[in-house]
């Protein structure tokens, strides 16, 4: 590697590389390879999970991105896909797996059931898994289909890309730390059902004019 | 449902096990539709009954549910179980229904009669509240053990009361 007339008008040194070196950052190399080998550990609890099994299958093949070995031990994965509806009796199996996976990991919520409790509005159906880990990437569908998982994983792989460091800082920021704002609760009534509703009722019989359907 | 009638509408002869059931318990409330015959048999009774009915050949307790009837105009009672039984070697099939009420519904367990019944009553003892005494492990099986309501009951929001969003927040400080 020679080093040729060194002070450009930037003031930064200029090289001459030959044709078979790369100058890179640390950083970019590991989310290059991050990102390109990200194996799923795939958390399918309901009809995503099927959809995920296809997305691994020849069709639509998920190895070409990467994600080669859906390896079902958390020790061995860095992509948590959780596919289905996440019942309460589950999530703490949900928090154990993630919580036993290393870093750097991360999580894409498959599916309505997954990212808000899709259908299921029910007591035992947890509305959303973001409330409880933390989520990278969600995929809206009932369910996705498999182009739209690819789409979420190549979306998952920018992400790393851009924002990803080699030790992992970008975990430590403060946005990550945030909760979502699923977490916080919504000023409007969890249920339009006026009959169940003591707060729709109270504004029904207050006033006919205040519009709130 | 809640009327009495002997005779059944179509066909001349009555079911013969529900003759046996009179017999040995006095007149019971039935009905029949489209060939599904169903008897009403008084709480106090109904391991007896029930006994009875296993001892003419029922042999397969396919089912064992509940019906709340809070919001059921006309209803006298609170809480309606039924048994679906069948027979695995003549075509006979017989629903029998016994009811409970509040507070403290509390039914004879059939256990002892057919071991399906051990999920069944503890299903219904977690979906419903209705204890079933001489079951040999009454608990939970479809909700988790620290929940403390009977979800499928009338006056149970279908929401819930805030359990499912009362568990511990994992953010990415955490690991």
């Amino acid at each position: 590697m020679a080093l040729t007339q060194p002070m450009a008008s930037s003031g930064a040194p200029q090289l001459e590389l030959p044709e078979n070196v790369v100058v890179s950052r640390l950083d970019e190399l590991a989310n290059w390879c991050r990102k390109n080998s990200l194996w799923p550990m795939p958390f399918a609890t309901a009809c995503c999970g099927i959809e995920l099994m296809a997305t691994g299958a020849a069709k639509h093949d998920l190895a070409r991105f990467g994600a080669e070995v859906f390896r079902f031990s958390p020790r061995q994965c860095d992509l948590m896909i959780v596919a289905g509806r996440v019942v309460m009796k589950m999530l703490p199996v949900l928090q154990r797996i993630w919580q036993q996976m290393h870093e750097p990991k991360w999580c894409i919520s498959m599916g309505a059931c997954a990212s808000t409790g899709g259908v299921f509005d029910t007591y035992a159906v947890v509305q959303g898994i973001d409330r409880f880990i933390p989520v990278d990437m969600y995929v809206p569908g009932c369910p996705p289909r498999p182009e739209q998982l690819i789409q979420a994983i190549i979306d998952l792989q920018d992400k790393i890309q851009r924002e990803g460091t080699i030790t992992g800082r970008e975990f430590n920021t403060r946005q990550r730390q945030d909760r979502k704002r699923a977490l916080v609760e919504s000023p409007l009534p969890l249920t339009l059902d006026a009959s169940r509703n003591p707060n729709i009722q109270r504004q029904l019989s207050g006033s006919v004019t205040t519009g709130r359907p | 449902m809640h009327s009495s009638s002997d005779a059944s509408s179509d066909s001349a002869t009555t079911c013969p096990h529900l003759v046996a059931l009179e017999q040995a318990f006095g007149p019971l409330e039935s009905s029949m539709f489209r060939s599904q015959q169903r008897v009403v048999v008084p709480a106090a009774d109904s391991f007896a009954a029930l006994a009875l009915l296993k001892d003419r050949g029922f042999d397969l307790l396919v089912d064992v549910s509940c019906v709340d009837y809070l919001e059921y105009r006309g209803a006298k009672h609170r809480y309606g179980l039924v048994y679906l039984l069948a027979s695995t070697h003549s075509p006979d099939r017989l629903t029998v229904r016994v009811f409970a009420d509040d507070p403290e519904p509390t039914v004879a367990s059939v256990v002892p009669l057919w071991e399906a019944a051990n999920w069944l009553e503890r299903e219904v003892w977690d979906l419903f509240g209705i204890r079933f005494t001489g079951h040999p492990d009454l608990r939970r099986l479809v909700m988790p053990e620290a929940f403390t309501a009977h979800p499928l009951r009338k006056d149970y929001p279908l929401q819930g009361r805030g359990e499912r969003h009362n568990f511990p927040v994992i953010t990415r400080d955490h690991s």
